[in-house]
């Protein structure tokens, strides 16, 4: 049960093992296999025929020309919201938690509680009145409340930041000073580059979690053409519900980024997982 | 240490944006829910302070309990059904064999991928007629199990009495997250312990009760936290797959939440609600650090 990953198992544990994983991983897989069939089959095979007898790749060209959701544009708004939304983070993020690893200030590790606390405060909890001063902003409507809030980074990137800038050895630092690089200069061309594993693995779990943001874009955007995709997709949802293999075809549109930046990414990503992990 | 006003207002500088995020969107908006949560707003014409009247209501609102029952009724069964099973799964891939890391992969995915794509393929999987499932049961004759049982053709998320089953059932699907960090958790375990323990002639069912889960106690704990924490705020799959029906049976809190505040526009109202799922969050995560300490071993 508990065999240690080191172990040679016989191959008659092996065989056991491999049937078992191949049983679960299929069911696992089976949903994705059933969008990515269904994606290409003409209206009549969806249900008709397991496999489709031709491709009917027209699918996706037919969900980008259809008039009144603007599938195209729905990649673009979620495309600037996650793009910009993770680049402005992470910059803030990493000046900030540069100062809280390696910088003294008056109250410095009092406020860094203040930044741990916010990380366990549910969103619900900030929704309306963060929603009522973004509608006297005039800013409903607009990417502003996105793109705003991520320049002041985000206190789960802060907190990563800071415990790998703390294992920066002193005497780098030290010598950078000497040859009189300000704290400033330090922290964007000696700390940052260092700092490029972390960073990616933050930028991955960002990016995810805005592309993903439903709740978000729901408040806060309401006309067709500035939706996002996932806002898009459960309008298309509700005006296509029953032509499934046109639904899947955009499900499959709008799964397709998630899929390349994990395959792009997995080694950080899955590092971040881990790292998240290890904070308890 | 002592340190001139220059360097004190160099760190206040660089820390500034996130201090102005902070007064701006946690610090503020938690003093201004206190302030809205007693009063009666429209979000169109003034508030109007209403003392303790909105809390009254809470204690007398049927969907509130409807919410909270709900709410509390997914998180008992999918969080320790996704521990037991993400950890069995961790087991699992937890060998080293060739060809290990696609079986890794194809668990973890759709903890990946979930977004509302997702939500929509499941919604149409749990479909009675049209959906995979029930399909998969016609064909396989498995159907006929159900029906033997008495529960009949099963309705999944069209049903009052299948829509939380079915979604616990989704949620197992995602349960590669934690997954992965028991797979972390169980390589970080020393391999003398187990090795130790079988040589006192500890079969497998000890080794894994007496050595493995207490090393993975802090792991178990975070996991728990986390997992209890993300289902207080389940919004989406309600949300996207059944707005909160059939009758009721998906209603979350934050889901009535968000339906009290922008389909209602009762923003006094949803404040006090907010409030209250701030309070329960706290109480739930002091009472888990509590008692975390009785049962989580730290190496």
């Amino acid at each position: 049960m508990s065999s240690a990953s080191g172990d040679t198992l016989s191959l008659r544990r092996q065989l056991i093992l491999y049937a078992a994983l191949s049983f679960l991983a299929f069911w696992f897989l089976v949903p994705f296999a059933w969008m990515l069939i269904t994606s290409v089959k003409t209206p009549d095979e969806v249900f008709s025929r397991l496999l489709p007898s031709v491709l009917r790749l027209a699918n996706f060209v037919e969900i980008f020309n259809q008039p009144t959701l603007p599938f195209g544009r729905y990649f673009l708004n979620s495309t600037i919201i996650t793009v910009f939304g993770t680049g402005a983070s992470l910059f803030t993020s990493a000046v900030v938690a540069y100062a809280f690893a390696r910088l003294n200030f008056f109250g410095r590790d009092v406020l860094f509680v203040a930044v741990l606390s916010t990380m366990m405060l549910p969103a619900a909890v900030t929704m309306i009145p963060t929603f009522v001063l973004f509608q006297k902003l005039g800013w409903v409507d607009t990417f502003l409340p996105f793109l705003v809030p991520a320049c002041t980074g985000n206190a789960f990137q802060i907190f990563f930041l800071r415990q790998f800038f703390k294992t920066l050895p002193v005497d780098l630092i030290d010598a950078a000073r000497i040859d009189g690089c300000s704290n400033l200069r330090i922290c964007l061309s000696i700390a940052m580059p260092l700092a490029k594993p972390t960073l990616a693995t933050l930028a991955i779990l960002s990016f995810l979690s805005l592309w993903n943001d439903f709740m978000g874009p729901l408040i806060y955007l309401h006309s067709n053409e500035k939706r996002t995709l996932a806002l898009g997709l459960n309008a298309f949802a509700g005006m296509y519900g029953t032509q499934w293999h046109l639904l899947m075809a955009a499900s499959v549109v709008a799964t397709v980024p998630i899929l390349v930046v994990f395959f792009m990414g997995q080694r950080y990503f899955e590092r971040g997982l881990v790292m998240t992990g290890m904070k308890a | 240490m002592k340190l001139n006003l220059r360097e004190h207002l160099e760190g206040y500088l660089f820390i500034s944006p996130w201090i102005l995020g902070m007064v701006l969107f946690a610090l503020g908006p938690i003093l201004a829910s206190f302030g809205l949560a007693f009063t009666r707003w429209n979000l169109f014409t003034e508030p109007e302070y209403v003392g303790w009247a909105n809390f009254q209501k809470l204690a007398h609102d049927p969907l509130f309990y409807t919410s909270v029952f709900n709410t509390i009724y997914y998180t008992v069964f999918a969080v320790p059904l996704g521990l037991v099973l993400a950890l069995g799964l961790a087991m699992l891939v937890n060998h080293r064999l060739r060809g290990i890391n696609f079986f890794r992969t194809a668990f973890f995915l759709p903890n990946v991928v979930a977004g509302i794509a997702m939500l929509l393929l499941w919604k149409w999987l749990f479909d009675p007629n049209f959906g995979l499932i029930n399909l998969f049961l016609d064909w396989t004759g498995l159907m006929a199990a159900f029906e033997w049982i008495g529960i009949g053709r099963p309705q999944w998320i069209s049903s009052r009495t299948g829509a939380m089953p079915g979604l616990v059932f989704m949620s197992i699907w995602g349960l590669g997250g934690s997954m992965m960090i028991f797979l972390a958790g169980l390589q970080n375990i020393p391999r003398e312990l187990i090795e130790a323990a079988e040589l006192d002639g500890a079969g497998p069912w000890k080794r894994f009760r007496y050595v493995t889960v207490p090393l993975l106690t802090p792991t178990i704990f975070f996991l728990t936290m986390v997992g209890v924490i993300a289902s207080l705020q389940v919004f989406n799959q309600a949300y996207v797959m059944t707005q909160g029906g059939p009758a009721h049976a998906t209603l979350f809190y934050v889901l009535y939440l968000f339906q009290t505040a922008f389909e209602r526009f009762q923003m006094g109202y949803a404040c006090a609600m907010a409030l209250v799922l701030f309070i329960i969050t706290l109480i739930v995560s002091l009472i888990q650090l509590a008692m975390g300490k009785k049962w989580v071993h730290y190496q």
